[in-house]
């Protein structure tokens, strides 16, 4: 220590994040169940309007709203559908600290990302693709977006249209993973990703229709008819 | 088309879903295992470039967002953003919330009965440059009691949410504090096994402790890396 000047002694090192020995993935940690003045943002539940859905204002006072605000943008090309569904626990209680992420490609089957190389099928300049959407006090989450293109899986096959799905909540260590598909949809009997779920638990993936434009999946974290959940 | 090339899976440090000493997990980790899924342009793609059109723009001054200084430490949390192979992930957003120095937060549920600061939110947002590298200023959070079991207290912490480039990385974590005895006896950080659960403590860093102003804490965040792209191989290898 002699040798170093006094204003630039560092305490010696203990094993922390800067240690080469344990260089690797940061672990995931819980959501915890404070997150909406963080996270959820006006709007962030609707890819298609201007709405405020997907955040929950009404738990932190307005001074402290530092959030974006969503921006007038025009309207996205596609069919305009509505996606809902409750989030419960194993007791059938609704998750009403969850929150839930949703990314999926444009009504041409186009990612909005540097990572899609495809670049003959646009890009609409009207649609992102990620949304984010609070659990209300009934455990209910709520999108307003496009049904989804297909896009290419595996081996040069066509998936099934589908939205990937993260949910986070209290009491959830890491982000669950999972994919919403639509009822009757094109490919949907023979998707390489829905083939690998045994076919009696395919069903906890499928969203049904409830009425026009209207679509519903419930999210089980356990109990009859647990959601299928992915290891990405 | 060719396959995008996956992700690497979680690695050893990742928490278990269920951990029955954080009583949450009981009712909440999904029974059945995870089933494994190739990564397809789904996984392998997210919103890359456009987080300010989604989140708004950065708000790396936590202590500046109202009318007077909120009470407490100042300090800078600075570091990078990599992936497992060390490589930069650069303009990547990183969301920031946290409670007040008192260990309370701006939200309707919380019940602890320390003070509201009116000059604190506790919530910011950052985005990488192109080395990975990324600093925000707040005031360092307290530890606050919690109800998992008697005399539960969590310790301080920082909640940092990732997107990094894709689906597949996706990542909410805490920051902890060198200096913090309540790690040790903390069931969320406990369900991250040792060592791997001292990736997730940040380090004092003198270098960074701007003289007069604030403390000066490292913190890198590093999410899954990802094979290159092969070359594609021509001719003959013998």
């Amino acid at each position: 220590m002699a040798d170093i000047a006094l204003e630039d002694r560092n305490p010696a090192a203990r094993q922390d994040n800067q240690d080469p020995a344990i260089f690797g993935q940061t672990p995931s940690q819980t959501v915890g169940p404070f997150f909406h003045y963080g996270l959820p943002w006006k709007g962030g539940a609707d890819l298609i309007g201007k709405s405020d859905m997907g955040a929950r204002p009404e738990l932190f006072g307005e001074d402290h709203y530092v959030l974006n605000l969503s921006a007038p943008t025009g309207t996205p090309t596609g069919e305009a559908i509505e996606l809902a569904g409750i989030v419960c626990d194993h007791d059938g209680e609704p998750v009403v600290d969850a929150m839930v992420e949703i990314w999926q490609a444009n009504a041409a089957g186009r990612y909005r990302s540097a990572d899609d190389p495809r670049d003959d099928i646009a890009i609409d300049p009207h649609f992102v693709g990620f949304g984010r959407s609070s659990t209300s006090e009934a455990g209910e989450f709520r999108f307003r977006t496009v049904m989804p293109g297909r896009v290419p899986g595996p081996g040069g096959s066509l998936q099934a249209p589908h939205i990937a799905v993260s949910l986070f909540a209290r009491g959830v260590l890491r982000r669950l993973a999972t994919r919403i598909y639509f009822a009757g949809s094109d490919g949907l009997a023979d998707d390489p990703v829905l083939a690998l779920v045994p076919a009696e638990r395919r069903d906890t993936l499928i969203a049904r229709r409830d009425g026009e434009g209207v679509w519903r999946l419930d999210l089980r974290l356990g109990g009859e008819g647990e959601t299928v959940f992915f290891d990405l | 088309m060719t396959d995008p090339v996956p992700y690497r899976p979680l690695d050893a440090g990742a928490p278990p879903l269920l951990f029955p000493e954080y009583g949450s997990t009981r009712l909440r980790a999904p029974h059945q295992p995870p089933i494994a899924i190739p990564h397809t342009l789904t996984e392998t793609t997210g919103p890359t470039g456009c987080w300010d059109r989604l989140m708004g723009p950065a708000a790396a001054d936590l202590t500046a967002q109202h009318k007077g200084e909120p009470i407490g430490q100042r300090i800078t949390v600075s570091g990078r953003v990599l992936d497992e192979d060390n490589r930069p992930v650069s303009d990547t957003v990183i969301e920031i919330w946290q409670a007040n120095a008192a260990g309370r937060y701006i939200h309707a549920k919380d019940g602890w009965g320390a003070p509201l600061d009116p000059n604190f939110t506790g919530a910011g947002r950052v985005v990488t440059d192109a080395q990975g590298r990324y600093s925000f200023t707040t005031i360092r959070p307290g530890a606050y009691p919690w109800g998992n079991h008697k005399n539960a207290w969590r310790p301080s912490h920082i909640h940092l949410s990732l997107l990094g480039p894709a689906f597949a990385t996706r990542l909410v974590t805490q920051m902890y504090f060198p200096d913090d005895p309540l790690i040790e006896i903390d069931p969320i950080a406990n369900a991250v096994p040792m060592p791997y659960r001292q990736r997730m403590v940040s380090r004092f860093d003198i270098a960074t402790t701007q003289p007069n102003h604030a403390l000066g804490y490292l913190f890198d965040v590093v999410l899954k890396g990802r094979d290159q792209t092969p070359f594609e191989e021509g001719g003959d290898h013998g």
